[in-house]
């Protein structure tokens, strides 16, 4: 059986609402107490950013199966202003709002699949997996 | 809605506009608006009307879609919900007042119900009042008591003060953070001050870089910070986020940080024999 969740981010509190739902999921499928951190981490970076830059948007949560494997997917969706140079922001120490630029990287690394589809103007869609090991 | 109707409204528009205007401005003399300036307030109402002629317009879509915005607006600022009630009951009065003044017979026979409306509106507006005041109520008592606890500055020996860090940190608590942190380290003299995120869920980006800018702060007013509490998956996933924390004295528990406060002051724990 599959479950999904959606969070939708306009304030703060979404974020929080995200991250403990990404938990809550995340502990259902049996991942360690590391990883289980390192995915709501995850997710409140996305959800971070969508309320920085885009002020609204949702995270989707859901788990994934595939060859066997069991994994948590989390995907960020915005209708916000999109990214201008998609290589730019994966590269560690760049930021726009003065922050430590470690946000979109560093969820590259907390995961284990990570794309980036962004359209300028557009809104952008980050989607990222971890798999249970 | 029927487009005769509708026909109708618009006809009439400037003139509901202007009804209606002076009504609300009637309300905010005698509420609670008072903090909220004279242009604020007219354009505040402007725009609401706007958007409610804006529904009568598209009949649902896109009407609705910016009427929740606008509301979602005043919600973050504080606009009781009385407003809204009292702006909506206001706007159908003078909707259902122009239209039967019209003299078009059709309407009549809305003169009778707007009697009957108005006794009933009293009413809601009365049982609303209550409901929504206490709801204000409680949320700001408990946002007082939340503000209360979200940043105490424990001085716990000569020189040496804590601050427990316990639940999420948002951007107001991490002003409020700052702010405290600063204060008391001033206050209490201390020398070296133990941030301790033992109690914080998640630590990303953000809370990182408010606890590096607090801690640089306080560098700044000549004392000193160590980050203590940092549970093993909290510093996993600090380290696969790429934040770097080698300016800064970490430790791994309260205890071992205020082992090397005392020895940052020259002083340790000794125990007596016998």
């Amino acid at each position: 059986m599959q479950v999904q969740t959606h969070v939708d981010i306009h304030s703060e509190w979404g974020i929080v609402a995200a991250r403990q739902a990404g938990r809550k999921l995340a502990r259902e499928i049996g991942f360690g107490s590391v990883d289980q951190a390192r995915i709501t981490t995850a997710i409140s970076e996305l959800a971070r950013n969508i309320y920085l830059y885009a002020n609204k948007g949702k995270i989707h949560i859901e788990e994934v199966v595939s060859s066997g494997k069991r994994g948590i997917k989390v995907s960020a969706i915005d209708q916000g202003p999109g990214i201008k140079d998609v290589r730019k922001v994966m590269e560690d120490g760049f930021t726009t709002s003065g922050g430590l630029g470690a946000g979109l990287p560093g969820v590259k690394r907390l995961m284990d699949e990570f794309n980036i589809d962004s359209e300028l103007n557009n809104g952008t869609t980050i989607t990222a997996i971890k798999w249970l090991r | 809605m029927d487009s005769k109707i509708q026909d109708a409204i618009f006809q009439h528009q400037d003139e509901i506009v202007e009804q209606w205007l002076k009504e609300i401005r009637k309300f905010r003399t005698e509420d609670s608006l008072q903090n909220i300036t004279d242009t604020m307030y007219e354009n505040t109402n402007r725009e609401f009307v706007d958007k409610l002629f804006s529904t009568v317009k598209n009949g649902e879509d896109t009407g609705q879609e910016s009427l929740i915005l606008f509301t979602e607006r005043l919600i973050q600022l504080g606009w009781p919900l009385n407003y809204i009630i009292r702006g909506l009951q206001d706007f159908r009065k003078k909707i259902v007042k122009t239209l039967s003044n019209s003299g078009n017979e059709q309407y009549q026979s809305l003169f009778f119900l707007q009697e009957i409306e108005n006794w009933i509106d009293e009413i809601v507006n009365i049982l609303v009042n209550e409901y929504s005041g206490s709801w204000e109520n409680t949320v700001f008592l408990q946002k007082m008591a939340l503000k209360e606890l979200s940043a105490p500055l424990i001085p716990v020996v000569d020189n040496i003060s804590v601050m427990p860090l316990i639940g999420m940190i948002d951007t107001e608590r991490a002003k409020y953070i700052m702010e405290n942190l600063l204060h008391g380290v001033i206050e209490h003299r201390s020398e070296v001050v133990l941030i301790d995120i033992t109690g914080v869920p998640v630590v990303d980006t953000m809370v990182a870089h408010h606890i590096i800018q607090a801690s640089e702060a306080v560098r700044l007013v000549g004392a000193s910070c160590i980050l203590v509490g940092i549970r093993p998956e909290i510093a996993q996933t600090i380290v696969n986020l790429g934040i770097d924390l080698s300016k800064f004295p970490t430790k791994s528990t309260l205890k071992k940080g205020i082992e090397s406060a005392l020895e940052l002051t020259n002083r340790k724990i000794i125990e007596f024999e016998g």
